[in-house]
């Protein structure tokens, strides 16, 4: 049918093969046990994003996109993860991250919640002639699983992280889906993430200051 | 006109940058200042028609003026109200140091909040909303105790991971319109709302639905609020009361911007009932939640979560007059909760503490701003006179025109519910009998004058609102599709 009128093109086969790499490294900050490669494995996938973002400017003709993908490796490769392995530095204690539940619990679970998504996303009604849906799939496998880090790790680090690979993840899909995105928008996101990467920064510190330790565990005062 | 929205960005950004570095007093007069002249701009802004600045950019509807006067109000009411109770404990240095980046960031996040509103497009939108979430964590940690920090932290993270939905919404809804305009093009409400009509639709729904989920853990809507309790607690009682009358409504903006785009492409049917079924969520689970607190701040802020669940119900009905009460709502929630907030903070000062074992015969202690805080709890009541009373009249009304009889049946029973909940604790706290040993009198004159503000502006609203905003509460609600 469609797919085979259209030979998959070469822009499809290289999107889905980088969104592919981006959700594996989503699988092994999941199970990765020192805070600091859980860093640098969101560098690699920040990296992976950043070249999705230089093959989709140079395969679909959109300028824009090559100043995006080098503000984009600037901040998320080398200035966001350098900011957080300062952090990490200063204080000291815990390098290992912890976990809720047992790393093969926890990959098996990703597993399920990746299917999930990339099946529900996959399936959605969104079709172009430009637009490969495996990787929108993807993307929504690396936003769900990046909520699953978030809620399975109990340190404030993998947390942190759990949401800039959310972000990761948006991205990706916002490359699939709004290549055309007005440079000055993304622009602002990314503004932004630095922006929150900092206030990130200052509540880690002011957390490791009063409790001594990057542990959400003792976050448990309040409820109700 | 142009230059009002321009002067409304500049003006607090400035302030909020001067603040940083003036010594106290300037930074509380420079406060104050900007407060009340934020919120003339904004008012000045509500008989025009359509405002824009800053080559579209920037742009002002009836819709938005609605949201900025809650938020310019919230400003100049909290800015009153800030002075009188930012009083740090400690050497002067760190004191003094203390105070300058409160004030600064006060301003700065009112500045976030009016950008929120001024600015033209679901993207900036976005990027406006998300700043509020930075400086307004960096607010609630500030106090640097074990609860703030812990606040501050399931909020930045909570809100955050929202607001990374509702980018995906954001860029989801973009797909949607490139279909219509091709890949390159401006996010401007004009722009998407002129072409919805042929978005497809399925798209619209999954955005919608996505905007709904990311600006509702923003807005406090069941069961994406759990930060909002902890943050509204813990913050410092300024930050709290514009948090809960304003930055929840701005949220709620946001939400409206996309119910617009979304009743344009396929109909005003989905929409509601999405946010029907998030509405029931919030009043009925935060009516229920509101019985068991110990806390008058929690308490304060279970209630806004119910109120933010009224709008939600309001927003479900087709009924013109339902639209026209969940605008009027947004500006009578802000006056009341404001009021509410400052009453505690009024409390607490006097009493150290806002725990609802604590406090006895609050009446007698604070002898007028004790009872101006059981007013302010009636407002929120939906007692008449008060603003709320004719908000959720015209909700209720609209629900009865519609017809939906069930939907403003549970409507009717939450709200009371929550009435239970709200004054079981406030006559327990307020109008017991005043130990002998309670120093009393007023903590500070300040907090008297701002709470005087907002039970004033809540009267004004529930008595005879002015025409000028009758209309513009009229001209909002058919720029949300409601029509006679």
């Amino acid at each position: 049918m469609a797919a085979v009128v259209l030979a998959p093109s070469s822009f499809s086969d290289g999107t889905e093969a980088i969104a592919l790499v981006v959700l594996l490294t989503e699988f092994a900050m999941m199970r990765a046990s020192l805070s600091r490669s859980q860093v640098r494995l969101y560098s690699f996938q920040s990296l992976a994003v950043s070249a999705l973002a230089v093959f989709v400017a140079a395969t679909q003709h959109v300028g824009d996109l090559y100043v995006l993908a080098g503000l984009s490796f600037v901040l998320k490769v080398v200035v966001v993860p350098r900011i957080v392995l300062r952090l990490l530095r200063d204080s000291r204690v815990d390098l290992a991250t912890s976990h809720r539940l047992g790393v093969a619990t926890m990959v098996l679970l990703a597993i399920v919640v990746a299917a999930f998504g990339f099946f529900v996303v996959g399936g959605l009604p969104v079709h172009s002639p430009s637009l490969p849906a495996p990787a929108l799939g993807l993307a929504g496998a690396v936003i769900l699983v990046s909520f699953l880090l978030v809620i399975l790790r109990s340190d404030v680090v993998s947390q942190a992280v759990g949401f800039f690979s959310l972000e990761n993840g948006v991205s990706l899909a916002s490359l699939v889906l709004a290549a055309g995105l007005p440079l000055i928008v993304e622009v602002a996101f990314l503004f932004d993430l630095l922006v929150a990467v900092v206030v990130f920064g200052v509540l880690i510190r002011v957390h490791h200051g009063r409790s001594q330790t990057l542990s959400t565990d003792a976050l448990d005062r309040l409820r109700g | 006109m142009g230059w009002d929205p321009i002067a409304i960005l500049v003006v607090p950004f400035a302030v909020g940058v001067a603040c940083w570095w003036a010594p106290v007093n300037l930074g509380k007069a420079l406060t104050l200042a900007s407060g009340v002249l934020t919120f003339v701009l904004a008012v000045l802004l509500v008989p025009a028609r359509i405002t824009t600045a800053l080559s579209g950019w920037l742009r002002v509807d009836a819709l938005s003026v609605v949201f900025l006067v809650a938020a310019a109000f919230l400003y100049a009411a909290t800015a009153v109200f800030a002075i009188g109770y930012v009083h740090p404990s400690g050497d002067p240095s760190s004191a003094a140091r203390y105070s300058r980046r409160f004030f600064a960031g006060l301003n700065l996040f009112a500045w976030a909040m009016a950008m929120a509103t001024v600015v033209n497009g679901i993207a900036l939108l976005w990027v406006a909303i998300e700043v509020t979430t930075v400086v307004s964590a960096l607010l609630v940690a500030i106090d640097d105790t074990d609860g703030a920090t812990e606040a501050a932290w399931k909020y930045v993270l909570i809100a955050s991971m929202g607001l990374g939905v509702a980018l995906l919404a954001t860029v989801v809804m973009y797909y949607a319109g490139s279909t219509v305009f091709g890949n390159s093009y401006e996010l401007f409400y004009p722009k998407l709302l002129s072409g919805a009509a042929h978005f497809p639709p399925e798209v619209v729904r999954l955005a919608f639905v996505l905007a709904v989920l990311g600006y509702g853990t923003k807005m406090g809507l069941v069961p994406v609020h759990t930060w909002l309790p902890d943050a509204h607690s813990e913050a410092p009682t300024p930050v709290s009361a514009m948090m809960s009358g304003a930055l929840l409504a701005v949220s709620f903006y946001a939400i409206l911007r996309f119910y617009q785009v979304t009743a344009g492409a396929i109909g005003p049917a989905f929409p509601r009932e999405v946010l029907l079924g998030f509405g029931v969520a919030s009043v009925g689970l935060a009516a229920l939640y509101l019985a068991s607190q110990r806390d008058l701040k929690r308490l304060f802020a279970y209630s806004s979560v119910e109120h933010m669940g009224v709008l939600a119900i309001g927003m479900s009905f087709s009924a013109p007059i339902a639209v026209v009460g969940v605008l009027l709502h947004v500006l009578a929630h802000a006056a009341a909760k404001s009021t509410a907030f400052f009453g505690a903070g009024s409390v607490a000062r006097r009493f150290g503490s806002t725990d609802v074992s604590l406090i006895r015969g609050g009446v007698g202690a604070l002898p007028v701003s004790g009872p101006m805080l059981v007013l302010a709890v009636l407002g929120l009541s939906a007692m008449p006179p008060f603003g709320i009373f004719r908000s959720e009249f015209l909700i209720v009304s609209g629900a009865l025109t519609d017809p939906h009889e069930a939907v403003a049946a549970v409507l009717v029973v939450g709200v009371t519910l929550a009435m239970l909940g709200l004054s079981w604790f406030t006559s327990r706290t307020m109008l017991s009998r005043t130990a002998e040993s309670t120093p009393r009198g007023e903590p500070s004159a300040w907090i008297v004058a701002s709470m005087a503000i907002g039970l004033g502006a809540l009267t004004i609203l529930g008595v005879h609102p002015p025409g000028q905003l009758s209309d513009l509460l009229t001209r909002a609600a058919s720029e949300l599709g409601a029509r006679r």
